[in-house]
This record gives structure tokens, sequence and C-alpha cells, in this order.
């Protein structure tokens, strides 16, 4: 720990308060907060349902919800958890360290970052308040045709579905283009990109996934509408449609998404597995051209979602070997990351936990995951809960703890406060047994013929044991995210945290925790992809704090309030859909969504970056 | 070879604009949304159950007509550029009303042939056929309106006064966009409407 | 990786004359490809059975020459260096594979497996 030669007591630069300042607020680390919390929420929110979910199948034959209901609650489990929870999530930390990352003051158009948190957060909130009137999505996280169609699907259920992930989308592709530009063209002088953290890379490659995978479903959800509401039949057999089409649309959009589930959890552990190993990253170009193998393959793989529509032995074959191709560059990575701790002087603090326990379950979920690239083998583990446990594994075992390891490693640098490393390992240990026991029974279940999406299963299959277990189990993961959420309360009275708190090698360490506005009171220039740990092997392995700024010469942008103003215009425009079966003109309110927008766009371009 | 005057140099790491990556960003983005449009278009054809079909309603003359206008603004708004890059506010604002105009003929073009098909019985819902054509051709209509309207605003500002050579790179990224949907046409044209 | 490239753009600009070659060889393809059309679906046109057969590939070549073009010149990303491009070939290369297999997966072809 580095001893504190100035005060930490320094008044931040003019701290703006209110609301007013954060409806407001360009500045990313602001935004990534937003994200943050709200990512947490909808967490919580997709933890409930999944809470409700276990509770139902805790015994055959239980009527504890109605079927119907039971149908919202998978489709918004699932919903929230992969576009609500882990993308914001990723997100917070794209926002919040990707600029200090690469020795920026912010990205590259503030105001379109505000932008997109907004239309996330009126997304996430319009596609949730489906429950207040019984009709949340209930046809599947993933709305398969023709279940989705008006004639199988009358009520406002889908319609909630496909707009909720229409309006994320936008927010996706604006954060995207964003990211993509700031990664490319804010880079501190003498980064080059093979000098870059594996967390931007990864996060680099996760941009780019997203701007090619998000306008395909895009067009499939405007099908979707189409066939919903102005009579086409592009996903209806009746009229000469092929619901097939829309599984083919959907997982050329989703199995690049998984990626993008994935891919920044690889970049986090990246980061923390070095600093805890106290050892440089292993096979740097390794871990960035496996990224990148990774993300193009992705885009040859999605018919492996799709082996039982009966696309012939020829198609079968080529998607079961491009999926287990891509197994290898996955390999690539466990094996760095293994060769990272191998021989490190290993620091076992909360962080640590978390990476360490992301590889082990992400390897089971991997593995799981191959055996379902073989298409007879699949046959049988398609629909099956076998399925629900390799996903769990990957997602929750694989995203969830990687991105709660950069919680735990970035508290400090965003809040000024570590968490405290005793409810730290209590939370690990919680969540790991607790997720263990919830979805390792599931590959029993699964191959035992349980089927994926069941209301309820009935007795003398053999089935209850094990559900039992896995309620009880999901019951102490609920546990977990309660320590967790009193760590983060207790820890504002935990003393102040320093600049370096880890021994940290990139650059957000080297300034304070948490940063003032403008992040480097000047851009640093680097030499390696480890600055921080060359200056500190420089000055003789100790750092002092950095010294206090206020601010004055540097220029940051100026707030605004437009892109508020043009999210809550789209909102409008794109929410008119609602209406179209309403006796008053739905097009009417498109059209003033539309003003409101084009209004909000104007003001924008004509005013001042600042 | 001429000598054009540019805007001082952006401090990036490339050298580029940052306005200049994130609108090519955008266009990788595009050619995906397009591609999906197209791809429907490409596995329905042939598939409608009822008519009317392509060969019962296309018109290859008009739209070859649309065509050329649309090549043509492209090239009109280049010579804007040119001219907004020199400081000749005369060729910027004359070759970029051309330019608009141009668009606006494509779009009228458009909507009469929508109409005209709708009239002979091809409907969005009537058949496969309709639903992507509409779809693929309408969305396209859509993003040239849009980059007219981002032209034309760019037009008022020159008018104004107010693009001078320093401020070029406003109508090069709108250029970048209005030249993609040009793009997105010249594929457009032989698939749909030759590719028969 | 930066100001290496010392002026981004701006050397070898093209002049007015080269961008008016290239309108009128956009506007020469363009007829080229109504009348490769008009050969393959007129039976009294010359040529007509060549035509009719190897239609889909001539318009590929043709409107893959315009796209070039225009991406070449009008875009600039002839002169504006290759990280551009690439950000503009990669796409392009995910989306003509995405568009060929889908073709492929819903028959298109009418592929007998």
């Amino acid at each position: 720990m580095a001893s504190s030669v100035l005060d930490h007591s320094h008044a931040p630069p003019a701290a703006k308060t209110g609301l007013w300042s954060w409806l407001t607020t360009v500045d990313h680390k602001r935004i990534g907060i937003l994200y943050g919390a709200s990512a947490f929420f909808f967490f919580l929110l997709g933890g409930l349902e999944a809470l409700v979910i276990r509770l139902q199948l805790s015994r055959p034959e239980n009527t504890l919800v109605s079927p119907d209901f039971y149908n919202q609650l998978f489709t918004m489990h699932g919903t929230s958890m992969i576009f609500l929870a882990v993308m914001p999530m990723s997100a917070m930390f794209f926002n919040y360290f990707i600029p200090l990352q690469i020795g920026a003051r912010d990205v590259a158009f503030p105001r379109l970052n505000a932008f997109s948190y907004w239309v996330f957060l009126l997304g996430g909130l319009f596609i949730n308040a489906s429950f207040l009137f019984n009709a949340a999505p209930n046809a599947g996280w993933f709305g398969y045709a023709n279940l989705t169609s008006p004639q199988y699907s009358p009520g406002p259920n889908t319609d909630f579905w496909f707009l909720g992930l229409q309006i994320l989308g936008v927010a996706s592709i604006a954060a995207a283009v964003n990211f993509f530009v700031t990664i490319v063209n804010m880079r501190a002088p003498g980064m080059t990109l093979l000098r870059m953290p594996m967390f931007v890379w990864m996060s680099f490659i996760t941009q780019i996934l997203l701007l090619l995978a998000f306008p395909v479903i895009t067009v499939a959800l405007v099908y979707l509408m189409f066939d919903r509401h102005f009579g086409t039949n592009f996903f209806i057999p009746g009229g000469g449609g092929d619901p097939v089409l829309w599984q083919h649309l959907f997982w050329i959009f989703g199995h690049p998404e998984v990626y993008i589930l994935i891919l920044p959890a690889f970049g986090v552990v990246s980061e923390v597995l070095p600093v805890f190993a106290r050892k440089p990253l292993f096979g740097y170009t390794a871990m960035v051209f496996s990224g990148a193998f990774i993300a193009f393959l992705g885009f040859g793989v999605w018919s492996h979602h799709m082996f039982s529509t009966g696309m012939g032995p020829y198609s079968d074959a080529f998607f079961s070997l491009t999926t287990m191709l891509i197994a290898i560059p996955t390999g690539v990575k466990i094996f760095n990351w293994i060769g990272t701790i191998w021989g490190g002087s290993i620091q076992m603090r909360t962080p640590m936990y978390f990476a360490l326990g992301f590889i082990a379950m992400f390897i089971i979920g991997g593995l799981s995951g191959v055996m379902h690239a073989s298409p007879p083998a699949d046959l049988q583990q398609t629909d099956t809960y076998f399925i629900v446990a390799h996903f769990h594994y990957v997602l929750f075992g694989g995203s969830i703890f990687a991105l709660t390891a950069g919680a735990y490693y970035w508290w400090p640098k965003m809040f000024g406060r570590m968490l405290n490393e005793s409810l730290g390992k209590v939370h690990f240990w919680l969540m790991f047994i607790g997720f263990n026991l919830t979805f390792a029974p599931m590959h029993i279940l699964g191959l035992n013929g349980m089927p994926r999406r069941t209301y309820t299963y009935p007795e003398g299959l053999g089935f209850e044991m094990w559900n039992m277990v896995e309620t009880v189990g999901s019951f102490v993961i609920a546990l977990s995210m309660l320590v967790f959420l009193y760590n983060m309360i207790k820890s504002r009275n935990s003393a102040p945290a320093p600049a370096d708190p880890w021994h940290g090698a990139t650059l957000e360490w080297a300034i304070p925790s948490p940063p003032p506005e403008f992040n480097f009171a000047e851009i640093p220039t680097v030499a390696s992809s480890m600055p921080v740990w060359d200056a500190r092997r420089a000055a003789g392995g100790q750092l002092p704090e950095p010294a206090f700024h206020d601010g004055s010469g540097i220029h940051m942008p100026n707030p605004s309030i437009k892109p508020l103003i043009v999210a809550v215009g789209m909102f409008i425009m794109m929410i008119s859909i609602m209406f179209t079966h309403a006796d008053w003109p739905w097009w009417a309110m498109s059209l003033a969504g539309l003003a409101v927008m084009l209004y909000g766009i104007f003001s924008w371009a004509f005013e001042p970056a600042g | 070879m001429s000598t054009v005057a540019h805007a001082a140099h952006p401090e990036t790491t490339t050298g580029i604009d940052s306005r200049k990556v994130a609108i090519w960003a955008f266009i990788g983005s595009e050619c995906l949304f397009f591609a999906t449009l197209i791809s429907t278009y490409l596995v329905y054809k042939g598939k409608s159950i009822t008519g009317p079909l392509p060969a019962d309603i296309f018109e290859i003359p008009l739209v070859t007509f649309g065509t050329a206008v649309l090549l043509f603004s492209s090239f009109f708004v280049v010579l804007a550029l040119n001219g907004a890059q020199q400081g000749n506010r005369k060729k910027l604002i004359g070759w970029l009303t051309l330019t608009v105009i141009c668009g606006l003929f494509f779009v009228g073009m458009q909507v009469y042939e929508f109409q005209h098909f709708y009239h002979k019985g091809l409907g969005l819902s009537t058949n496969l056929f309709g639903s992507s054509f509409y779809l693929l051709t309408g969305f396209h209509g859509t993003h040239v309106t849009l980059g007219l309207i981002w032209l034309s605003t760019v037009l008022v500002e020159a008018i104004r006064g107010r693009v001078p050579p320093q401020k070029a790179m406003n109508l090069e990224i709108a250029a970048l966009y209005w030249h993609f949907v040009d793009v997105v046409w010249i594929v457009i044209f032989p698939v749909v409407y030759l590719m028969r | 990786m930066s100001s290496q490239s010392a002026h981004a753009e701006g050397h070898a600009h093209p002049t007015a004359g080269t961008y008016v070659k290239i309108a009128v060889v956009l506007f020469a393809l363009t007829a080229l490809e109504v009348l490769a059309y008009e050969m393959a679906h007129g039976p009294t046109m010359p040529l007509h059975t060549v035509m009719e057969a190897t239609l889909i590939p001539v318009l590929i070549v043709l409107s893959a020459a315009k796209f070039a073009l225009v991406a070449m010149f009008y875009m600039h990303l002839k002169g504006d260096g290759k990280m551009l491009t690439s950000l503009f070939v990669f796409p392009i290369i995910i989306a003509t594979v995405i568009i060929v297999m889908l073709m492929v997966l819903m028959s298109y072809w009418e592929v007998v497996h």
C-alpha cells in the first residue's frame, strides 16, 4: 500500500449536485455509475423473477403462480438478465474505465454517451412496466415465431417485448459507435493498439460485435412488428412466411450477442488476474487474436441453436464444425489465464476469488457447450434443463462472476472506499455454493428429460429432489446478494481508498480515487501495456499519491439536457406502435415524438459542445 | 493534382476526425441492416402464394432513370465538398442544391412507383414479394429522406455563410452518409429489379 | 500510431476532372447493366441465350465495379488510408457471408440434402 503523501480530503473540483446535474451529465464516470445502479436494480428484479420460478418448480404439480404468469416470469427473467443486467453492467465498466485506461478525459462523444444511457433506462422501464398491466412478455426471451404472431399472441405482451428490445438496440448501437471511436482515436501518446489494456481490447471487439449484430435483430423485430400490426406474413406460414426465418435472423444476432455478454467479462478477468498474481498477463498477443477470432467466427455458428429444425445433415455438420472450432480460441484464453497465475505471487483478495471462480465455472459451462455442438447429442439436450445448465454456467458462472470481480476490483476507484474483505469473502462463498447448488443439478435433470420453460412437472419422474435442491440454492444466491448490498452500503463509512490499493498496472490507478472530473491532470505518455507497473519500478517500488489539481486550464464538455430530450422524443415515437388498435390516431403520437426528437437533434447539433 | 485547403489536423490517435470515424463505423453497421433486408427479399423470392409478381409490375425505364439521378447526386455532392474545402461558396451552394434536387427527384420517383404498384394490386400485405419489396426499398427511401434532411441543413448553413473550409467536415460526413445510401441502391437496383 | 500520417488526407486528392470521368463510367456501367438485362429477357436480342445464362454473374461484376468506384473515389477511401477501408470492408464481408449462408439454408437454390 503506498503511503499517502497528501491529505485525501481535498475538495473535489466544483462538485455539481442535484437532480439536474445528473439529468444533464455528460461525464463518462457519472454515466457509468448511472448504468451500474440501473443494471443492479434490474438484476435484482430479474433475480426476484428467478426466485418465484424456483418456488414454483420446488414441488411437482405446484400452483404457486398461473401458467401464463409463469411464462411472463421466465421470459422477463431471461430478457432482463441479458439486456438489462449483464449488458449494462458491462456498459458501466466501458463507461467508467475505457477513457481512464487509455488516458483520455472522456469519450469521443459525451452527449451521445448520455443519450445511450437515457434510451436504455427508458427501454428497461418500459418493458418492465408491462407487469403493471399483467402483460409482460411471455413468449420466451427469443420470441420464436409464429407463437408471436397475432393469432397466438393477441395481447400486448409481445408488443412490449419487441418494442422494448428495439429501444434498447438503439442505445447499444449509439454506445458502440461512441466506444469504438473513443478506443480508435483517443488513446494517450505511446499507446499503440497492442499496448492497450486487455479490458479495452475485449471491449473494443465487443463494440464491433454490437455494431454488426444489432442491425440484424433490428430488422427481424421490424418484420415482427409488421406481422403483428400491418398484416404482413414474414413469419406466418398461412401467408407463405417461414417461422424458421425468424430463428435464423434472431440467432444471427443471438450468437454474437452471447459473445457480447462474455468478452467484457474475459477482459475484466484479464485485468484482475495479473494484478493479484503480481505477474503480467500470459500471452498478451494470443489473447488479442483469440478474442478477435472468437468474434469473427461467432458469426458463423448461429444455427447450432437450430439443430432440431430439420436443416439437413450438411448444414448441421457445417455448424457443428464451426461451433467446435470456436472452442479452440476460448481454450487458448483459459490456458493463458492459468499461465498468468502459474508461478505468481497470489494475493487472495475478493476480486481474485471471483476471478478464479470465473475460470472454474466458465470451463464447466464451456464443456457442456461443446457437448451441445454435436447435433445428435444436442437433439437430446436441446430444450431441456441441460441447456439451461450450460448457459447459466457461462453467463452467471462466467459473466456475473467476472463482473462481480470487476466490481470489487474497481469499487475503490469509483467510490473512493474499499469494500469490506471479510464480507466480500462471505459474498463469494455463498454465491459460489448457491450457484452450484442451483445449476449443477440441472445437468442431471436435463439429461433425465426435464424440459425447459416448463411450468411444472408430474410426480414420479424423479425430478423432485433436484428441483428442491435448486430452489434452496437459489435462495442461497439471494442471501449472497444481500451480503453484497450490505457491503456496498457499509463501505460508505470505511476509510478513504488510496489511488492504487491493489498495485494495479494500468492508468486508472495513477489518478485519485475517485478521479476528478478531468481524470488526468496531464495526459500521460505510455511505453508498455503496464504503465503504472513501469512507473512503480522506475520509482523504486513506491509511488506517491497523485497530487491534487484543481482543474484550471482544463476544459471539459458542457452538460446538456438535449440527449434526454432526444431520448424521450424517440421513446414516444416508438411506443406509439402500442396504440395501433386504439380508437384515436396513433400516428399523431408518433409524429409528436418525432417532432420532439427532431427539435432535440437540431438543438443538440447547433449547441456548442464545449 | 489540385491543392485543397484542409482544416487543421485533429488531435486524434489516427489523425482522422472522430466524426468521420464515427460515420464510417455507423455505415459498417448499416451494411448489416441492409444485408438482412436484402437476404429476406432473396430468400422469399419465388415463394409468394399469390401475385402480382415482379415481372407483372416492374417498370425498368423509370427505375433506371431514378438510379442514374441518384448516381449523379453522388457526383454533385463531391463537387460541393470540393467547393467547401476550397472556400468557394458559390460552388458549394450550387452543387449542393443540385444534389438535394436529385435526391428529391429520387424520392419522388419511389413514391410514384409505390403508388403505381399499389394501384396494380401490390399492397404491403398482399404477398411476400410486396412485404419484402416495400420494406427493403422503403427503408432505403427513408434513409434517402434522412440524408436529404441532413444535406438540406448543411445547405441552409452554407447559404448563411456558415460553412467555411474549417467546417467542411460537416459536409464531408453528410456526404459520406449520402454516398452510402447511393451504394446501397447500387446493390438493390440489380438484385431486385434486374435479377428477376 | 499518432501523426506519422503527417497529412491523413489531401496528398493524392483527385481533381474535378477525375470525378467527372468516374460519373461517366458509373452512368455507362448502369447502362450496361440494363442492356444485359434487356438482352437476357428479350428473345430477339443479340446474345440472348448467352446473357440469359450469365445475367447474374454479369450484374454482380458490374454492380461491384460501381460499388468500388463510389467507395474508393467519391467516399475517398483510396486516399484515406487502410483503417477506414477495413472499417468498411469487414462488415461487407460479414454481410456477404450472411446473405449467402441464408440463401443456402433457406433453400434458395432448392438444394437437396
